[in-house]
């Protein structure tokens, strides 16, 4: 009975929670569709310039994508999106009631994480121009 | 009068949204992907005359839609969970919106104008 009487905390210590790993990959589903939305209008132009008509796009297509800090923002958004994809999918399961057991949940998290970082090198690689 | 700025039974709609436009753009990544491993991303030209496709065109005007509507209901969440004063709520709800809708039509004016 006493430990139903116990003071309950009044705030989230955020730095002292200490969330599963199914947890983080959820905040990362956020965060990487924000990311994603914020940068629609970078994704929009550059399939804009890679389908436009004439030289000055093909030119500009090449010097914008050819930028350093354009490729990192462009691998970022790779992973955001691979990221989004998978645990896309892991929501989409679990919705039909596949997965919903503690330690499938833990096991298809950890999946997501992997698939996702693994398909990133896949296509990010492609996406350097590696081959 | 005061009322609270919240739903009207529009939540399950956009909960099932959410979930269909995810499936079409799930079925849509594969298959851009492996176009992509393919090789269609190869020359301009090959680019070009993949996109111009009838069938591909049809798929990325879903995607597009698809994309925008998903975006929407993921961004508004977003929203509602962090911003509470109302004004501001809204305000940031309509600039979303207008946002996603513009950015649907330059999309698909991108697909439909290619020869």
């Amino acid at each position: 009975m006493s430990e139903m009487t116990k003071p309950r905390p009044k705030y989230l210590a955020l730095h002292e929670i200490r969330l599963p790993l199914a947890g983080y990959a959820s905040i990362l589903h956020r965060v990487s569709g924000a990311g994603l939305f914020l940068m629609l209008p970078l994704l929009i132009w550059l399939l804009q310039l890679s389908l436009g008509s004439g030289h000055e796009n093909a030119a500009l297509f090449s010097t914008v994508t050819g930028n350093i800090l354009v490729k990192l923002i462009l691998l970022g958004l790779l992973w955001a999106f691979l990221h989004h994809f998978c645990m896309g999918i892991r929501i989409l399961l679990i919705d039909i009631h596949v997965g919903v057991e503690k330690q499938q949940a833990h096991t298809s998290a950890v999946a997501v994480m992997v698939v996702s970082l693994a398909l990133t090198l896949i296509f990010g690689l492609k996406l350097l121009g590696v081959y | 009068m005061k009322r609270l700025v919240v739903g009207a039974h529009y939540g399950l709609m956009d909960w099932l949204a959410q979930r269909i436009t995810a499936i079409i753009m799930a079925a849509y990544t594969v298959i851009m992907f492996a176009a992509t491993l393919g090789g269609v991303t190869g020359s301009r030209e090959v680019w070009h005359a993949f996109m111009a496709n009838g069938f591909i065109r049809f798929i990325t005007f879903l995607f597009i839609i698809s994309l925008c509507y998903h975006a929407w209901v993921g961004v508004r969440d977003i929203w509602m969970d962090y911003v509470k004063p109302a004004t501001i709520r809204v305000t940031l709800h309509v600039l979303t919106l207008l946002a996603l809708v513009g950015y649907a039509g330059w999309a698909v004016q991108i697909i439909w104008r290619l020869p």
